[in-house]
């Protein structure tokens, strides 16, 4: 439990839009995506996916679909549109940067001032 | 177009709305559906897998809550939500909602009734072209805008601020239509009246100013709309047929519009005459005297860039012409501006004062109402703490709940402000078809407007917010836990509550009303017993008008002699007097300028005083019972012929010669100069007003001063009616065509002098009794309330042996301590208030120790009235039963 991290306030829409990104996914397969790929870091309380989801909808920047899963279960799926793509391109260039200038912040050492 | 599209847009997003909601529900129950597959594989059985999936989704109502917001624009569907979920709690509790929305309902009423009042009146203009540059002019210092001829056309050809200058005057004529004559009520206007105010005819056409050719040159009448309508029929035959006018010929040459009511708002005249031809409808040709003021109103749209200041710095500088030209006419002239409609500020101001004061007080009524309302509405929403709380904890936002309430209350205040307007219509309609006064036909038109709905509509919606804000703060500060643990018995005995506030508020509005109605209503029973300077108790007064009738110059005194001795001789009647006004029922009065003995320099600015002027035959000290103090009245010798002579008031005696005593056979002059000799002292007495302070007055034999008008004062103890029927016959046998109008003194007094009283007793009470309602209502919640709250309490404290009396103290004592803070606060205001209410009513005083008592016991009345049911639910408190509930 404690190697799980609360995500930032603002960064679960990039989260779920780098997971569609990989491939169509129904609500419940971004979850397990998003632990997939963050090593089970990232902990996202399971219900408060869905109204991010439905507002990313909103924007254009995801659409949904209804298919049969893997489970042989009807599910929404969701996948990526041009202008989701466009947005997680920028939006993960910011995030790379503001890390790469926090991580440099934190690595400084006395000497360097 | 794209409104179009976007109520198709809104359309579908109906239609669809199930469908989405089938879909949310289903993505998500397929989510839980995954994510047990997933924790059955892992080894749990499916329904511990199911119900762990269930638990780790998390608070399943609040995110779908979220997503139908994330899903977005459904303010619309939340809003319908809202509305049938709150219609729903109201349905289910009859009682409240119908009490808030009746509450709601008088309170708007009374308040659309009131300002569609004050609109016709005040706010809204005449009906007439550009009306908002449309001024009549006054004379500063005179009670009545009036002016005389020659003034007023000075005032029209010198001044270089209106685009013409038009007047008016009221009167009244017999107009024969080819049968019998009948009374109408008309405008003598000068000959630019229509073009003035850019009128044009509905049928022929109007007179022009090029009609003017001297003295009775334009022997036409205009036909207002409604008169044509009435009489004639809609025969559009009417133009160029000839009707008799007091007896004159005059060519109907037109008939005006519709929409045009006159410039009075409430008196639309029959017909209109030109003013040039005055003579033949008056009987007197005052177009050359400059001493009278015989226009009644003088009034014009202000050129394009004219400002007010402009115009009367212009209408000022024709003012010293005046005074320099005419100095034994003129004292200082000096003009303003105000609007025609009430009559310039004569009756505007005074009115809209009143009306004014009546806004305010039907506002307070609102406010009072709204306060009620939220003491209800934070009762309930404190009842019903656990429902709000359980909603809550289930995952509902404060802002929803807040939503829901505010719903409610809006539903509430659209349905009482309705419920008043509806009310408030009819009764408007009936004020509109309504004549106060039988003698003269005003009326008010107060048909309400898009403007009486507009404010109706605001004023529900701003009520229903105000106090649907009352429990605001109790949401949200109210911690679901805390009462779902505790249940909601609340704390008791807390400081002051916003509720106390509210009801002590609200009790104060109650009194000032109370105060206010009573200070009114013993005013007006004051000026009924009040001293008038005569008697109106068995005194009848017959109208008559000698010139609608023909008659004028030496036939008038012969005619008058002839009715006085025909009177005298029939049966019953003590005495007859002659007058040509009756004090405190004529709209029209009689005043002269006059000067002491010693003055030789006779011009208005010199003048010892200006009383009222009656023009009396001798037994009219006697028909009137105006009680004498010194000297004699007229006798039959005092005609032309002898030593001119008048009998004055107290007032008059005391001004002028310092005391009644030395006034005796002394002289004072009149403005031609003529030396009268005071040969009677009477009484003071009211004369044009009841509010009016003492005036002084004089008394001038016919015989010497010849009067036109011809009011005969018929003393008699028969009965009224009888009298009547016989003064008819009697008027009959003299000439056939005599028009009269015969009614006793007392009831014109009260349909004339007593009319702004009754109106403002009449007002006030009803908004005193809604006050007394509200405050009922409101402390009858208060207190029922706060013992079905305490009913533990009380129980127990009965079974521990408490007496009724400290049970009773216990459960309404914050109830009287309330109403006492609230009837001592509304008292001290109610009386402060009463100072404007002096100019109405008479003698309208706060130290009045009858009104004191008065509201004093209305208040205890009330609180009792309010406490009686509660009480008794208090003392009927069984220890037994209570505690076993719990």
């Amino acid at each position: 439990m404690s190697a799980q991290a609360q995500i930032l306030p603002g960064t679960l829409d990039l989260l779920i839009l780098k997971a569609v990104s990989l491939g169509p996914l129904h609500g419940y397969g971004v979850l397990l995506r998003i632990g997939q790929i963050s090593d089970r870091a990232l902990l996202i309380e399971q219900g408060a996916l869905y109204p991010a989801l439905f507002r990313l909808v909103r924007q254009g920047l995801l659409k949904a679909s209804w298919g049969t899963s893997e489970n042989n279960r009807r599910a929404k799926f969701y996948e990526l549109t041009s202008l989701g793509r466009k947005r997680l391109r920028e939006e993960a260039d910011g995030w790379n940067r503001l890390v790469a200038a926090i991580a440099s912040a934190l690595a400084a050492e006395p000497e360097e001032i | 177009m794209k409104f179009l599209a976007y109520f198709r847009s809104l359309a579908a997003r109906f239609l669809r709305r199930s469908q989405t909601e089938n879909e949310l529900a289903e993505e998500l129950r397929s989510h839980i559906q995954h994510r047990a597959d997933d924790l059955e594989r892992s080894g749990l059985d499916r329904t511990a897998s199911e119900r762990r999936a269930r638990i780790e989704f998390g608070g399943r109502e609040r995110y779908k809550e979220e997503s139908r917001e994330a899903l977005g624009g459904n303010f619309i569907e939340t809003l319908i939500q809202d509305v049938r979920y709150s219609l729903r709690v109201l349905r289910k509790s009859p009682g409240f909602t119908i009490t808030a929305v009746l509450t709601l309902a008088l309170a708007i009423g009374a308040n659309a009734v009131v300002f569609g009042i004050l609109n016709a009146l005040i706010l809204r203009p005449l009906n007439l072209p550009q009306p908002q540059s449309l001024y009549g002019i006054e004379r500063v210092g005179e009670q009545l805008p009036v002016q005389s001829y020659p003034d007023y056309l000075d005032l029209r050809d010198r001044n270089r601020s209106f685009d013409s200058l038009a007047a008016y005057r009221i009167t009244e004529a017999a107009l024969d239509l080819g049968e019998t004559p009948s009374r109408a009520f008309g405008f003598l206007v000068s000959g630019n009246y229509f073009d003035a105010l850019r009128i044009h005819p509905y049928l022929g056409r109007f007179f022009h100013a090029s009609d003017e050719r001297g003295p009775n040159s334009a022997p036409y009448i205009v036909l207002t709309y409604a008169y044509w309508h009435t009489h004639f029929q809609d025969d559009r035959g009417v133009v160029g047929r000839v009707v008799q006018l007091n007896k004159h010929p005059f060519t109907v040459i037109g008939v005006a519009p519709a929409e045009f009511r006159g410039t009075l708002v409430f008196l639309p005249p029959d017909f209109l005459a030109p003013m040039i031809n005055g003579e033949q409808i008056e009987g007197v040709n005052l177009l050359n005297a400059r001493g009278i003021p015989w226009i009644y109103l003088a009034l014009g749209h202000l050129k394009e860039g004219v400002t007010h200041s402009q115009a009367i710095a212009d209408l000022n500088s024709i003012g010293s012409y005046l005074e320099k030209t005419y100095p034994k006419e003129h004292g200082q002239v000096r003009y303003s501006l105000s609007r025609p409609r009430l009559y310039g500020d004569f009756l505007g101001s005074r009115v809209g004062a009143f009306l004014t004061g009546l806004m305010v007080l039907a506002g307070l009524i609102l406010l009072a109402a709204c306060a009620n309302l939220g003491g209800l509405f934070a009762a309930r929403a404190s009842d019903r703490a656990r429902e709000v709380a359980l909603r809550l904890a289930l995952g509902a936002r404060r802002t929803r709940i807040l939503r829901g309430l505010f719903t409610e209350a809006l539903l509430i205040s659209l349905a009482g402000g309705a419920l008043g307007l509806w009310g408030s219509v009819v009764l408007l309609q009936g004020l509109s078809t309504w004549q106060p006064v039988p003698r003269f036909p005003i009326s008010v038109p107060v048909t309400p407007d898009a403007y009486v709905y507009g404010v109706a509509l605001l004023l529900a919606l701003v009520s229903g917010i105000l106090f649907g804000a009352v429990p605001v703060r109790q949401v949200l500060r109210a911690n679901p836990y805390q009462i779902v643990k505790a249940g909601s018995t609340g704390s008791v005995g807390r400081r002051i509550t916003a509720r106390d506030v509210l009801l002590v508020v609200q009790i104060a509005i109650c009194a000032v009303l109370v105060t206010s109605s009573m200070v009114a209503v013993r005013g007006l029973v004051r000026s009924l017993h009040a001293d008038f300077g005569f008697e109106p108790k068995n005194a009848m007064l017959v109208d008559t008008d000698l010139s609608s009738a023909g008659y004028s110059g030496d036939r008038v005194p012969e005619m008058q002699k002839r009715i006085l001795d025909a009177i005298e001789a029939l049966p019953g009647v003590d005495s007859v007097g002659l007058v040509d006004w009756a004090p405190l029922v004529s709209g029209a009065w009689g005043e002269s300028t006059i000067f002491t003995d010693e003055t030789t320099d006779l011009r208005p600015s010199n003048a010892a005083a200006v009383p009222y002027r009656f023009r009396i035959s001798p037994a009219y000290f006697s028909a009137a019972a105006t009680a004498f103090l010194a000297g004699r009245t007229f006798s039959l010798h005092d005609d032309k012929g002898s030593p001119r002579v008048a009998v004055v008031n107290r007032e008059f005696a005391g001004k002028i010669f310092g005391s009644p005593a030395k006034a005796l056979g002394r002289y004072f002059k009149m403005l031609d100069g003529a030396r009268i000799q005071v040969v009677g002292i009477v009484e003071n007495g009211k004369y044009q007003s009841l509010t009016e302070d003492l005036k002084p007055a004089m008394f001038l034999p016919i015989l010497q001063a010849a009067a036109r008008q011809t009011i005969l004062v018929v003393r008699s103890r028969r009965d009224p009616r009888q009298v009547a029927a016989a003064l008819k016959s009697t008027l009959r046998d003299l000439d056939r065509g005599l028009p009269a109008y015969i009614e006793t003194w007392s009831k014109q007094l009260d349909d004339f002098a007593l009319f702004p009283e009754h109106m403002a007793t009449m007002s006030l009470g009803v908004l005193g009794l809604m006050g007394a309602m509200l405050s009922i209502t409101g402390i009858f919640g208060m207190a029922a309330y706060s013992v079905s709250r305490r009913m533990k309490e009380l129980g127990i404290r009965m079974a521990l042996g408490a007496k009724r009396k400290e049970l009773l103290e216990a459960a309404l004592g914050r109830a009287f301590k309330l109403l006492a803070v609230g009837s001592v606060a509304g008292l001290i205001f109610g009386l402060l208030a009463t100072r404007v209410l002096a100019h109405i009513v008479y003698q309208a005083t706060p130290r009045d120790p009858l009104v004191l008592t008065g509201v004093v016991l209305a208040m205890s009345l009330l609180g009792l009235l309010a406490t009686w049911i509660p009480a008794q639910r208090a003392m009927r408190v069984d220890p037994l039963i209570l505690l076993r509930e719990e």
